[in-house]
């Protein structure tokens, strides 16, 4: 029954996406406030009501483990931990996507109620696109992918859940990233609602960034959490494999981050108008393509992609269709949206145009690694690319990036010269070229290594300039946002230069009692004894491990071995200290009483993932800074409001308004609404 | 309502599991079934010389475990992985140049098993794109900024 309801509820969500389209596509057609216009922000609403039961009654069927669904039986287990049972409402396709569609629903509803700033017509054509991107959604979950069927016969008992996937930090791992490749999709909206009535203002931009800066928060700790969990999951110790689901999520944030910088320059001086636009589009088509990569089965092979192509054409026509349409959009209007303000090279704004191009540039290679082998695939030739290609490649672009980063806020809007920061400049290459010296005599590094750890050195100086000769308490909390997320950039670089240049590697076979050394650790194994858990059970390795004379500490790694399904995992150990991380993974039996057992010494290690938080916690500040002025503003803004629609004319030049320019004149006296009679 | 089940037959069912688990190890019985072969020897275990292992280990880190999803083979449990890692060491150890183990490795599983990219008929464009990437980026610069300068 509640299986049934839940997916009632979605066509009914599916339903209303369809209304909001139609209403907002006729209203905005049609250019003046219809009664259909008034549909348009409730049926939002109704519609993220509608598709939050629908989820909610997937949760309730796992919870109770309803094995007479079908998604239920296959992916979950009477026995596992209800936090498990949970999860696995989303830990499989159905789900995933029916998470997916009640995000963007919820945001969309969260938009209709609270965004009042725009012009009626543009957030109309806001909504109208964000309806239309659900619809296609709702279309996939309800044709293809019906996560509420039912089975004939209910099953005996469900085929239990992905051991490797039984982990809290997996569990919310998807969901983080879903927020935030959701988020995008609202960006999106944005964008395309701007194209339509050509309203590309710094208001616009304001409006859009909180969204921006909350995807791209979500997506920061997705991709942390994702990476860490990587690390003590696997149990080798690697962190970034560039595996194409990896940077599946790495692409939508790294489109989100030029982005988010892009639509600060707009908010701030109305400039980058269609950068920014095309960024929005492009972001939220790197969400889609990471989706249509992880869902349809495309990456295990391409030609069982082939063979059993449902799902996956289903995702690829959406793809064409919404990233075609908004491309198309946008070729067609992006002439007719002015460049908007200029600005010199030596500008806060020159500095931020390097920032876009290189982070496009990066997004371009990582794009290229992925879908190179699956293209060269297609015609059964089957190519590798890894870390090889990547590291390097990446390296050209990220170094010239970071390098930028480091003097770009210090640099005023507009126009200035860069002899006027010429001190902090040498400052900063005295650290640059002290560290490579220093590093490249005392240690045997390779060279990326060694030129992360002292862009890092510089970097970490170079964060903090901002602030100089500013009274603390007066900054503002978006700027200590900044901050907080360069310094968190240069952390997270230090720890993977440090990683990759110092990790020291132990493999050994040991009989009780018998000690190994890696790094500065001596490492005894005491005792192997027998465990079990509530569904698994696991031989564990009693390790202890000490420096020199001082203090053992304890670790205990185990080999699990889960029977629903069978598999058998390594269950890592780490032993977290300030300067690094021990790593311990017990292996299978050597055969002659013997252990294997896998130790890491690894320096500095954890400063990936602190950078990472660091980096997320800057957009968090960005965001309560720019709310709260927002909300500060908005009285102020609403009492100037007519006064600024007078200056406007003053404000755009000429070459903006082109030949609508007097059509704007006559209807202005009219109703005062320009941004109708702009088209 | 399997959720509600009491606590005391949840706890004996831990208690048969640890003993099943006991009896697995005091029998030394193998872990997994499917895993007859015990590994190589240099599947798991590091050559004597450290400089060896590094070259070793090097070369490892850029060779793909033709099983798994993504893995170097220095990164995977899979038990070819373990194989292809004894086959690299016992050759590094042999004195063979690392390139020369690529080389064979490659004639042996195809291109796909080295992440290092070759320049060849097939991989070209993985090069000239990058190129052509520093290109359009110069060019954005140059058409934004050299004529206003």
């Amino acid at each position: 029954m509640i299986a049934e309801l839940g997916l009632a509820a979605l066509w009914l969500a599916a339903a209303l996406a369809g209304l909001q389209t139609i209403a907002g596509f006729l209203s905005v057609r049609a250019g003046t406030t219809t009664e259909l216009g008034g549909l348009i922000r409730p049926a939002a609403v109704v519609q993220g009501v509608f598709a939050g039961l629908s989820f909610c009654a997937l949760l309730y069927v796992f919870a109770i483990t309803d094995l007479s669904v079908k998604l239920v039986a296959s992916h979950s287990h009477a026995l596992k931990p209800m936090v498990f049972k949970l999860s696995g409402a989303w830990g499989n396709h159905e789900g995933s996507m029916l998470l997916w569609v009640t995000v963007m629903a919820l945001a969309g509803a969260l938009i209709a109620v609270v965004e009042r700033r725009l012009p009626d017509r543009t957030m109309q054509a806001v909504l109208a696109a964000q309806g239309f991107v659900a619809l296609g959604f709702y279309a996939f979950l309800l044709l293809s992918s019906n996560p509420f069927e039912r089975l004939p016969i209910p099953a005996a008992e469900g085929m239990g859940l992905n051991p490797l996937l039984q982990d809290i930090g997996l569990a919310f791992h998807p969901p983080t990233l879903y927020f935030g490749y959701v988020g995008l999709s609202i960006a999106f909206s944005f964008a395309v609602g701007a194209l339509i009535t050509r309203e590309v203002t710094p208001a616009f931009a304001r409006a859009m960034r909180p969204w921006v800066l909350g995807a791209w928060v979500f997506l920061t700790v997705g991709i942390t959490a994702g990476s860490y969990w990587a690390y003590y999951e696997l149990g080798w110790g690697g962190w970034w494999f560039w595996d194409p689901v990896e940077n599946a999520s790495l692409m939508p944030w790294l489109a989100a981050t030029a982005l988010l910088h892009s639509v600060s320059v707009l908010a701030a001086r109305d400039a980058l108008r269609v950068w920014t636009i095309m960024l929005g589009v492009v972001a939220f088509s790197m969400s889609m393509l990471g989706t249509f990569l992880v869902r349809s089965g495309i990456l295990t092979s391409v030609h069982s992609f082939a063979v059993d192509p449902e799902r996956g054409t289903f995702i690829l026509l959406l793809l064409a269709l919404y990233i075609g349409g908004a491309l198309l959009l946008f070729a067609l209007r992006a002439s007719t949206i002015s460049e908007g303000k200029r600005f010199a090279i030596a500008s806060r704004e020159g500095a931020l145009v390097v920032n876009n191009v290189m982070l496009s540039a990066i997004l371009a290679i990582v794009l290229l690694g992925t879908l190179y082998p699956l293209l060269t695939e297609a015609f059964d030739i089957r190519v590798s690319v890894g870390p090889p290609y990547f590291n390097p490649v990446g390296a050209i672009f990220v170094i010239p990036m970071l390098l930028v980063m480091a003097v770009g806020p210090l640099l005023r809007w507009r126009e200035d010269r860069f002899a006027r920061i010429s001190r902090e400049m040498i400052v900063l290459g005295a650290i640059l070229v002290v560290a490579l010296v220093l590093i490249a005599v005392l240690g045997d590094v390779a060279l990326l290594p060694l030129l992360g750890l002292a862009v890092a050195a510089m970097l970490t100086v170079a964060s903090f300039l901002p602030l100089r000769g500013r009274k603390l308490t007066r900054v503002p909390i978006a700027t200590w946002g900044m901050v907080v997320a360069h310094f968190g950039i240069a952390v997270a670089l230090f720890g993977m230069a440090s990683e990759s240049a110092f990790t020291k590697e132990r493999l050994a076979a040991l009989a009780p009692g018998d000690t190994t050394q890696v790094g500065q650790w001596a490492v005894t194994l005491d005792a192997i004894v027998p465990v079990a858990g509530p569904n698994w059970t696991a031989i564990e390795g009693q390790l202890s491990a000490r420096i020199g004379d001082g203090e053992p500490i304890s670790m205990r790694p185990q080999s699990r071995t889960f029977w629903a399904p069978p598999q058998v995992t390594a269950e890592s150990v780490l032993a977290t200290r300030w300067n690094g991380q021990l790593y311990a993974v017990m292996g299978e039996s050597a055969g002659d009483g013997r252990w294997q057992v896998r130790l890491w010494w690894k320096p500095f290690v954890t400063l990936i993932w602190y950078g990472g938080l660091l980096v997320a916690l800057g957009g968090v500040l960005a965001i309560i800074g720019r709310v709260r002025d927002d909300l500060k503003n908005r009285s102020v803004l609403r009492r100037a409001a007519e006064r600024r629609e007078d200056m406007r004319p003053e404000d755009m030049r000429p070459e903006d308004m082109g030949s609508e320019d007097m059509a704007y004149e006559d209807m202005r006296s009219e109703d005062m609404r320009p941004e109708e009679s702009a088209l | 309502m399997t959720a509600l089940r009491p606590f005391s037959a949840a706890a004996l069912r831990q208690a048969l599991m640890a003993l099943m688990a006991l009896l697995m190890l005091s029998l030394g019985a193998p872990l997994l079934a499917q895993q007859s072969l015990p590994p190589a020897p240099y599947a798991n275990r590091q050559l004597d010389d450290p400089a060896q292992e590094a070259i070793a280990h090097e070369l490892m880190a850029t060779l793909r475990c033709l099983e798994c999803q993504s893995q170097a083979i220095n990164d995977s449990d899979s038990p070819m992985a373990g194989d292809m890692r004894h086959q690299v060491r016992i050759s590094v150890a042999s004195g063979e140049h690392p390139e020369a183990i690529r080389a064979w490795l490659m004639e042996r599983y195809g291109d796909y098993v080295s992440y290092t990219p070759q320049v060849s008929a097939t991989t070209w464009p993985l090069f000239v794109v990058p190129l052509l990437i520093l290109l359009v980026a110069g060019a954005i610069f140059w058409r934004r900024f050299a004529r206003r300068a």
